[in-house]
């Protein structure tokens, strides 16, 4: 049957190579994801990228943590302005690896921001926000916001005078702001005053509404870096980014907000 | 389709309103059963004139022959020669080719609805979380009443730090401070001023410039209220704020740093020889001192927001003011 003999060697890397295919074609022709994962990963890069360039992943991988660490201190956190100190003092001293946890958790949180602001620096910098990439940077401003709140609401959660003192200031400055601010400020205390539900409303904040926002913001950014491609740096003799796409027809908006126009009538 | 009858046809009945009127009596059935009687026989009523109305349309085809009018042309419109295939991957596929003469075609009044609907469901499910989330927090604020107990603990031109519960039920998280003066007699009442212990500059907590007698400290428990602490600060010459250094004199104006306005001033009552604590006021400036005093008040307004001058323009309304 074999036009040529194989030695079993090559029998056997075949073999093993069906075996490998058979389930990323099955789930290929399915899904069409192995083609999206290598669209996403094997892109073109230009060749004088360096570490500065690696500061948007660190940053990533900063909130990863973050994520991954809140969300096992949440299984021992416990919201309420009567436990709160107590549960914070139990998983840094009682729990098994709650100092690390808890410490991965507070330390981490600088770190995220540092990198944010590192990374941020990169890109003005390199000049990395400029067309087409200006849309990518008010996502970046988004995040950075985002993360900033982070930092604010989750400083309450100790309940320690340091931590309570400090978001009475910070919820007043808010306040200040002309006509609106003690509306604001009211909003995020819930109430007149600092009181027993504000602890749960920042908790609500810090672990469900913002970080559900950061993952939609970073899907967005990095799809916007997929599509647009790594700015080469200032330096660079190369030009960056992919070959822009041919325009689709009616500027692929049809049908999105509104109808396009339609074939057989001429407007 | 032509031919009628024959179970080897597929059948259709006409559109049909009745099944609706069905569907009410029904209900009023399902209905009366809980309220009335008289609304089942109603009902009953309803489903059996409409059912069998129903029934007849729906079994016509059965009974007589249909006749099938022919398929006719919009007039004066002639019928579209029929659109040349389209390759899957180009153009919009998945829209239909809209026929000469169709102003207002269905697949755009899918569209809007579609949309209208989901901005629908959406408003009716968002106005109610965000006032779930907003609301209570502007719904009853008002101040409770706190009982600081026999007027004797307070000796007349000393100061008394007092620390209560404003609201009990929420526990430690509603312990505030006040500096409580007994001002003696004025026009026979007692009068006293009470300061409040939050910074006019961002609300840290003002500390008495003066020596606090610790070891004078005494608990209180007046009848059906929580414990007041109560400790006697001598030879007090003001108040000042460790967060950023506002310093204010006794009666609560600003001296120093920061602070946009005095302090906040509770108002206060006297009921069988006891002192009652009543709700807060904001104050622009006090002039005099003690009993004497004329105090410029406002509504309660948040720390660091000016009560008088222009910049005042900038804080027009508090939400103290809606609230309570």
């Amino acid at each position: 049957m074999a036009t040529r003999t194989r030695t079993p060697r090559q029998v056997r890397q075949e073999k093993a190579e069906i075996a490998v295919n058979y389930p990323l074609d099955w789930l290929e022709e399915r899904s069409g994801l192995v083609g999206g994962v290598r669209y996403f990963l094997f892109r073109k890069v230009p060749s004088d990228t360096n570490w500065f360039h690696t500061l948007g992943s660190a940053t990533l991988t900063a909130f990863l943590v973050q994520a991954a660490t809140g969300v096992i201190l949440a299984m021992y956190y416990k919201p309420d302005p009567n436990q709160a100190y107590e549960s914070v003092q139990h998983i840094t001293n009682d729990v098994t690896l709650g100092w690390l946890v808890r410490g991965m958790h507070k330390w981490g949180a600088s770190v995220f921001i540092i990198l944010m602001f590192l990374h941020m620096g990169r890109v003005f910098l390199f000049g990395a926000y400029k067309y087409p990439r200006e849309l990518n940077w008010i996502v970046g401003v988004l995040l950075l916001a985002c993360g900033m709140l982070e930092g604010f609401t989750g400083y309450l959660l100790p309940w320690d005078q340091t931590s309570y003192w400090a978001t009475v200031v910070g919820i007043n400055i808010n306040g200040t702001a002309p006509f609106v601010g003690s509306f604001l400020s009211q909003i995020l205390r819930g109430g007149a005053e600092i009181n027993g539900d504000t602890i749960a409303r920042f908790y609500a904040i810090h672990m469900l509404l913002l970080p559900g926002a950061i993952f939609a913001l970073i899907g967005l950014h990095l799809y916007l870096i997929v599509r647009l491609g790594v700015t080469s740096p200032p330096w660079s003799k190369e030009a960056a980014g992919r070959e822009r796409p041919p325009e689709p027809p009616s500027n692929g908006r049809a049908g999105l907000i509104r109808p396009g126009p339609r074939r057989g009538i001429s407007r | 389709m032509a031919t009628s009858g024959g179970d080897s046809n597929p059948h259709s009945p006409p559109p049909s309103l009745w099944p609706v009127g069905f569907a009410v009596g029904i209900a009023c059935i399902l209905v009366g059963l809980i309220i009335s009687l008289w609304v089942v026989v109603a009902g009953a009523v309803i489903a059996a004139v409409f059912g069998l109305l129903w029934a007849r349309d729906a079994t016509r085809e059965y009974r007589e022959p249909v006749h099938i009018e022919p398929e006719t042309t919009r007039a004066g419109v002639a019928p579209a020669p029929p659109a040349e295939p389209v390759p899957a991957h180009e153009g919009e596929a998945a829209l239909p080719v809209i026929q000469p003469g169709e102003r207002y075609p269905r697949s755009t009044f899918l569209e809007l609805s579609t949309l209208g609907l989901g901005a629908a469901i959406g408003a009716i499910v968002t106005v109610p979380i965000v006032g779930f989330a907003v609301v209570p927090g502007f719904v009853d604020q008002k101040q409770k009443k706190v009982d600081l107990g026999p007027l004797r603990n307070f000796p007349e031109g000393e100061f008394v730090i007092a620390t209560f519960m404003i609201d009990p039920e929420q526990g430690e998280v509603s312990r505030r401070t006040a500096y409580i003066r007994n001002n003696g007699l004025l026009n026979g009442e007692p009068s006293f001023t009470i300061i409040s212990n939050r910074c006019a500059h961002l609300g840290c907590p003002v500390q008495p410039n003066g020596l606090i007698q610790d070891r004078q400290a005494k608990d209180v428990k007046p009848p059906g209220a929580t414990t007041i602490h109560l400790i006697p600060v001598q030879s007090v010459v003001g108040f000042g704020c460790p967060c950023h250094g506002g310093q204010y004199n006794t009666e609560g104006n600003r001296t120093a740093g920061p602070p946009v306005r005095s302090l906040d001033r509770y108002e206060y009552g006297i009921d069988h020889g006891r002192l009652i604590l009543l709700s807060t006021y904001s104050v622009g400036t006090v002039q005099g001192i003690g009993k004497d005093a004329k105090i410029k008040k406002y509504p309660l307004t948040g720390p660091g927001e000016h009560v008088d001058g222009p910049e005042a323009w900038l804080y027009p309304i508090q939400p103290s003011q809606i609230s309570s």
